[in-house]
């Protein structure tokens, strides 16, 4: 399916506001990437792992930036946190995303979870039980493309590509290329989803 | 997916890829040195068996386990047909201990269906009289997948007394569903008299099937159905519907041979065909406790469909 | 000598009259009668009290399942003057003792006349003959000669009991099932039981025996009586007999005209539920059809209602362990307007036919069966055809409520029944 943003913005969401574009993600992305490199002295030992689905895509951007900027292939896996979640009795049975491990796996490793949003942080914290059944990281970072706030948890991400302030009633949705046919993060009311 | 699993029907061919493809997520826990999830953690599975089934018991006290679920172990073996009315009893009961599902194997045909009107909770059907196994054919499945690829247009036979098999009622819905071609070869006398009204081929004569088959599910032989005559003796049976070294070169490269397990060898099976490279029977037990993974998070992960009793 | 007078009766269906009676008996019909009670039938139809050739009673031995007392209600609620009661009770009826004590228990209950049937052979054993002469001889002077429930299947004995029977004009009403070719047989043997994997019922292993029942009746110049037919084979073997000229009459139930085998699959009430198991078994949709055709064209004879109750812990069990048979008194008037009359296949006069005289007449049964006309006893039953409602078992007189029609709507209500002039249902209650 493509998606295209001039339709979701003329019809299914009226009153959508694009809050970034192609090149701001594209931006976002690559500050990211420096600060990875600065913060981990060179991501020596850095293995991105991204949430899915587009946590996965964004893990991967991020690996290709920092091959661009130091010419290192970073190990880049994803990690489905389903069956981990709070809330599996809130909605039917979902399907699984995939989890893959680098081959090296992740004991003495510094982990960078990568997902788009953060919100509650609940994910995140799914996230970091799930990582406790798989092996003993030395640290465990986290990346997200977008903060809107309102955690319920003491959560908070290590590099972020836009605070973003929202009202719970609001809707964050971000689309990516890979996934979606198209780059852009929207906010939207609720009545509009 | 609909609340119970008691019958291959009851899965659409979405719900059985979906199954399929979530247990070959969870093949990979399996791998690991933690083989546990926390998902199902304070849900209780209670395994109701009236038959002696340890194989199939383990694999889905495992299956259970593995997903955190609490797991109680009913054995009601004695009290089978002929009380029948401990069935009814033994749900209420199972209702006021609060399952979230349970795993039922029963010697009588449609034991799933009446508990599923007695109890709130999932029914899992783990093989009920000559009916349905309906996890047997899922796991069949995913191993056939895991070493064939998809099964479209895949060409399964299965022999031996198809009349009294639960395992290959289901496979042949199931197969069906997911867009494989089936062959029954079986004795007529071993096979329902209305059977060309099933979704698959028939054929008497194992040795024009075999060529063309990707798998060979072989079933076992119930020795006590020699007594009733039908058919004349087990060297006569396995004489023309045993798989030997000499039926096994007949099949392709790629083919695989399966059973369900337990095997008589010598019987359907020879020694060497069931431990030879093409064989799955040690995958499909392994497969057993992934895809019974698979199906109680499926029915048990989510929320609450919330059944009625009847 | 007071008298009644049931006011605007249409008789068979007939134009509306007055039907007066006086000392049980049919005394005057015409317009305009009066009498000390009056009845307002206005737009029911009057039938002859129906006759049943095939009640289970259950009394003595099965007192939780039904009783004399109840069933007889039940069955003056359904309509019924008298009934017949099978053998298959414990101790069996295979002795003039146990007839006479449930035909006593019959005449004391009061609500019909109760016939039994005897056993043909000691305690339903399929080995010797009972005493059938010392029953026909009794006060209950049995006719009907049955080990209902179970097949006389061994030939000798079959022939020997229809020899015998002619001394004192009885009938034997065989249960038609091949012993050997249903062992352990759950379901009728078709595409639904080898989906469900439930041990088939072949329609062979009815029809076997009544083809061979025909021939020995024929061979010894005797009068067979089959036993719920179930399959178009079995209609085809006494259309054939009878076509022979030979002494063969049959009977089918109310729930294989209406009912097919597809319900154990999928009904309203779940699949493999036990309500709809039953001896013979729901056949298919064909055999359905068949039936209806050949008792609209009298290859069958009469309906009977093979009223079968069992307490609800013989029923809310694995299909296996079930218990086979349905209840059928209090439906089975309205089963036969919706099978037979709204088909068109039968009006009330055929009716009348297969529910009251052709079973009597089997029966050898007097006072019952006979037209509704001046002299006859006054055995009548008053039938509401316009009404529909739904099935609903709680209001039921019999003991158990194993009906496969809970929940479905069916046609028409008996309103009332006369027993020799005696109310025994007005209103649709028992008087």
């Amino acid at each position: 399916m493509v998606f295209s943003l001039a339709d979701a913005i003329s019809h299914a969401h009226s009153g959508a506001r694009a809050v970034l574009e192609g090149p701001d993600i594209n931006r976002a992305l690559v500050r990211i990437s420096h600060e990875i490199l600065e913060r981990t002295k060179g991501a020596e030992d850095i293995v991105l792992l991204g949430i899915p689905t587009r946590g996965v895509h964004l893990a991967r951007r991020l690996a290709a930036c920092i091959k661009q900027f130091e010419g290192r292939s970073v190990p880049v896996g994803s990690l489905d946190v389903t069956m981990y979640r709070d809330d599996l009795r809130l909605r039917p049975a979902r399907a699984l995303g995939r989890t893959e491990l680098p081959a090296d796996g992740i004991d003495g490793r510094i982990v960078v979870l990568v997902d788009d949003v953060l919100y509650s942080g609940r994910t995140v914290r799914s996230a970091l039980d799930a990582l406790n059944d798989l092996g003993r990281p030395q640290a465990v970072q986290l990346a997200a493309l977008v903060d809107r706030g309102h955690r319920e948890l003491p959560i908070r991400a290590d590099y972020v590509g836009k605070n973003l302030p929202t009202s719970k009633s609001e809707i964050v949705k971000v689309y990516l290329e890979e996934n979606d046919g198209r780059d852009a993060v929207l906010l939207l009311k609720e009545d509009d989803k | 997916m609909k609340r119970h699993l008691i019958s291959a029907a009851d899965l659409s061919r979405d719900d059985a890829l979906l199954i399929l493809d979530t247990a070959d997520e969870l093949a990979k826990i399996s791998e690991r040195s933690i083989k546990k999830l926390p998902t199902l953690r304070g849900r209780t599975v209670v395994n109701l068996f009236f038959e002696d089934s340890t194989r199939t018991r383990i694999s889905f006290e495992a299956a259970a386990k593995r997903l955190s679920a609490d797991v109680i172990n009913f054995s009601a073996k004695g009290s089978s047909v002929s009380k029948g009315e401990s069935l009814k009893d033994t749900a209420l009961t199972l209702e006021a201990m609060g399952a979230d599902a349970v795993v039922i194997r029963h010697g009588a045909s449609g034991a799933p269906h009446r508990l599923a009107g007695w109890v709130r909770g999932s029914v899992v059907n783990a093989g009920d009289g000559t009916h349905e196994h309906p996890t047997q054919a899922l796991l069949d499945a995913f191993t056939m997948r895991r070493r064939l690829g998809p099964l479209d247009g895949r060409k399964v036979t299965i022999v031996g007394d198809v009349l009294h098999s639960r395992v290959a009622r289901s496979n042949v819905l199931l197969l069906n569903t997911l867009g494989a071609e089936v062959t029954l070869v079986a004795p007529p006398t071993l096979l329902p008299v209305t059977v060309d009204s099933w979704p698959c081929e028939v054929s008497y004569d194992l040795d024009s099937v075999l060529p063309k088959s990707d798998v060979v599910m072989m079933l076992r032989v119930q020795r006590e159905r020699m007594n009733a005559a039908f058919f004349p003796t087990e060297r006569e049976y396995s004489r023309r519907y045993g798989l030997d070294r000499d039926r096994v070169a007949k099949m392709h490269d790629e083919a695989i041979v399966m059973h369900p397990g337990p095997m008589n060898r010598g019987m359907e099976i020879a020694a060497e065909v069931a431990d030879s490279p093409r064989s799955t029977i040690v995958e499909q037990v392994a497969n057993g406790v992934t895809t019974r993974m698979a199906v109680l998070y499926l029915l048990l992960g989510g929320a609450d469909l919330g059944g009625e009793i009847q | 000598m007071t008298t009644t007078v049931i006011k605007g009766a249409k008789i068979l269906g007939g134009e509306p009259a007055d039907i007066l009676i006086r000392d049980g008996v049919v005394a005057e019909i015409g317009r305009g009668l009066a009498g000390d009670t009056e009845i307002d039938a206005r737009g029911l139809i009057a039938l002859p009290g129906l006759v049943d050739l095939h009640t289970h009673l259950r009394e003595p031995g099965r007192e939780d399942a039904e009783t004399v007392e109840t069933g007889t209600r039940a069955a003056a609620l359904g309509g019924y003057t008298a009934v017949h009661a099978m053998a298959n009770t414990d101790p069996v009826a295979d002795t003039a003792g146990v007839v006479e004590q449930v035909w006593r228990l019959g005449q004391e209950a009061g609500h019909c006349d109760v016939r039994p049937v005897g056993a043909v052979t000691v305690g339903l054993q399929g080995e010797r003959l009972a005493e059938l002469g010392a029953m026909a001889d009794s006060a209950a002077r049995v006719r009907v000669f049955s080990d209902d429930g179970k097949c006389v299947s061994d030939a000798v004995l079959m022939r020997r009991a229809l020899e015998y029977v002619k001394a004192f004009d009885g009938v034997v009403a065989q249960h038609a099932q091949e012993p050997r070719l249903t062992s352990g047989a759950q379901m009728n043997e078709g595409a639904v039981s080898g989906r469900l994997g439930l041990t088939g019922w072949p329609a062979v292993a009815e029809e076997a025996i009544i083809a061979r029942d025909c021939l020995l009746a024929a061979h010894v110049g005797s009068r067979l009586h089959v036993c719920h037919l179930s399959t178009a084979g079995s209609v085809e073997i006494v259309r054939w007999a009878k076509s022979k000229g030979w002494n063969v009459t049959a009977e089918v139930t109310p729930h294989h005209l209406l009912l097919t085998d597809d319900l154990v699959e999928d009904s309203p009430v779940g699949s493999y539920n036990p309500i709809y198991k039953v001896n013979p078994p729901l056949r298919t949709r064909a055999d359905v059809e068949a039936l209806r055709e050949a008792l609209a064209d009298g290859t069958i004879d009469c309906v009977a209602t093979d009223h079968a109750p069992h307490p609800v812990e013989d029923k809310e069990t694995e299909w296996a362990a079930a218990a086979m048979g349905m209840i059928g008194l209090e439906t089975a008037l309205s089963v036969v307007q919706e099978a037979m009359v709204e088909t068109g296949l039968l009006d009330w006069a055929g009716v009348a036919e297969r529910m009251s005289a052709a079973p009597a007449r089997i029966g050898r049964l007097e006072g019952h069966g006979q037209p509704i006309e001046v002299g006859a006893p006054a055995n009548i039953t008053l039938y509401d055809a316009a009404v529909r409602a739904e099935v609903d078992p709680a209001g039921y007189a019999s003991r158990s409520r194993n009906t496969p029609y809970e929940g479905r709507t069916l046609p028409g209500r008996v309103v009332a029944t006369f027993l020799r002039g005696r109310p025994t249902v007005l209103d649709g209650k028992l008087a």
